[in-house]
């Protein structure tokens, strides 16, 4: 029993090393522009445009449920024009960043765990190296970079398509007008609830892609390790997606 | 000259390599056998620092490479050529891609890249391969692939990880073919790791054998031939014990 609490503990704090070292060795990284520069407008593509319509399918039919769970929450106790607001707020302060962020921990974040382990069982990562590459310049910071400036795009793009479904909704099955929609919407509206989201969507692209880097580059052991590193991506990167969301509530919306 | 010191590897407590000795000399083709893991990959490895010896090293020109920074090794990997089991091509890059991408990090001028990658493919017979894909290609080809890819980079060792297991008796012998090639052609010293035995006595100066950790014998390829130890002799002969 307290042999396996210690090797555990060992290897906890071996792993904590390995993740220090890891990103460590990124940072490192990031002078050679030469080397991530013409890398990065490709992973930016496969990152934004590539993910924009699982985001924007989920962010669409979010915003109606949103604007017709108002309407049979509000009814009679509440003026129906604040589903402008609780669309509008609930979209861009948690729902448009949480659900885009868990779709992409999904497809972006198990696809680069994936494509990552597969080059490195082939030894491709190793061929890399004797080529006098850094892996950590040619897939790592592209990867990183790019998943923390297009994933705030892609949450932006997901928010207007919520709100614009909402409002759509509003207008065609709750019989609210644009005006009101659009009074509802600006009620309680801070400057804070639009960078609050971008910020925090920031955040989840640099931790997903960050975690299906060091899982794909630490896997081991043929097909099953890919299996089990794409596993692993997801739900690595779920969780800290989560824990990072109630973080920045606490951090910035006291 | 690459000079194994003393080199020591485990993995997960098991012992790979117990005191690995060995002299490559310049110029010549040392061919390493030995039975499946029994460490010949792995020896190769230090060579070019993918693997961290636990004790001992590898000495390249007096350069021990595990203590090379991150600099002078990538210095250092800019001489060696490295040929992978299973090629190791980039997926999504073409076959002149793949070629072109250790030149890249060279500084050289685009004419002098692309006139060193149609030199390499139509050193290993693949003129009129540069737009396809690794996915496009058979076991053999890529292979090949991987050889232009190394001597592309124009080096002075050449590196070989069982450069023709999983390939047919033809192939194997056009890759054998085309190694001896390769050491006419860039005169480079080379290392073979294979236990394809008429791989070895084709393309060897001199061939080690690695046994349970360490060189069992170590001679020329008569001598090999010729041997009375009885492990190097089972192995030689293909014989089960």
């Amino acid at each position: 029993m307290i042999a396996q609490v210690g090797r555990s503990a060992v290897a906890g704090i071996k792993a904590v090393g390995r993740f220090g070292q890891f990103v460590s060795d990124m940072v490192r990284a990031l002078p050679d522009v030469a080397t991530w520069g013409r890398l990065t407008l490709v992973q930016m593509r496969r990152v934004g445009v590539d993910s924009l319509p699982v985001a924007l399918f989920i962010a669409a039919f979010t915003g109606v449920v949103l604007a017709l769970q108002a309407s049979y929450t509000f009814t009679g106790t509440v003026p129906l024009y604040f589903v402008g607001t609780l669309v509008g707020k609930t979209m861009m302060l948690e729902l448009g960043p949480v659900l885009a962020g868990l779709a992409l921990a999904g497809r972006v974040g198990a696809s680069m765990a994936a494509e990552l382990g597969t080059m490195r069982v082939t030894e491709q990562v190793d061929a890399l190296e004797t080529l006098a590459y850094d892996p950590q310049s040619y897939l790592v910071v592209p990867r990183v970079l790019a998943g923390t400036a297009m994933f705030p795009v892609i949450v932006a793009l997901a928010i207007l398509t919520g709100i614009l479904t909402g409002w759509l909704a509003s207008l065609v099955l709750l019989d609210l007008s644009t005006q009101e929609f659009i009074k509802g919407l600006k009620l309680f509206y801070r400057f804070k609830d639009t960078w609050f989201g971008l910020f925090k969507s920031a955040t989840f692209g640099f931790t997903i892609t960050l975690v299906g880097c060091i899982v794909g580059l630490g896997t081991r052991g043929g097909a099953e390790g890919v299996g089990r590193s794409t596993m692993q991506a997801v739900v690595y990167s779920a969780v800290l997606l989560l824990v990072l969301d109630a973080f920045w509530a606490m951090v910035l919306l006291r | 000259m690459i000079q194994f010191q003393d080199l020591h590897k485990a993995f997960d407590g098991k012992q790979v390599l117990t005191g690995f000795t060995l002299d490559v000399k310049d110029g010549e083709t040392l061919v390493i056998i030995g039975y499946s893991g029994s460490g010949k990959s792995v020896a190769l490895k230090h060579v070019v620092g993918l693997l961290h010896p636990d004790a001992g090293d590898v000495t390249v020109d007096s350069r021990a490479v595990s203590t090379l920074d991150r600099t002078r090794l990538a210095a250092l990997r800019r001489e060696i050529g490295f040929v992978f089991q299973f090629a190791a091509l980039f997926d999504s890059l073409t076959v002149a891609d793949n070629v072109r991408l250790g030149l890249e990090r060279r500084d050289l001028p685009a004419d002098e890249i692309a006139e060193r990658v149609h030199e390499a493919l139509a050193l290993v017979d693949l003129t009129g391969t540069d737009g396809r894909f690794p996915a496009e290609l058979s076991g053999g080809m890529r292979k090949r692939v991987g050889i232009a890819r190394a001597i592309a980079l124009r080096p002075r060792y050449m590196l070989y990880d069982e450069p023709t297991t999983g390939l047919d008796p033809v192939t194997s012998a056009v890759m054998d073919r085309l190694m001896v090639r390769t050491r006419e052609h860039l005169g480079v010293t080379g290392v073979v790791v294979t236990h394809d035995m008429r791989s070895a006595y084709t393309v060897g100066d001199r061939i080690a054998m690695l046994y349970e950790g360490r060189v069992r014998q170590v001679g020329t390829v008569e001598e090999i031939q010729h041997t009375e130890d009885p492990v190097v002799r089972q192995f030689i002969e293909g014989r089960p014990s």
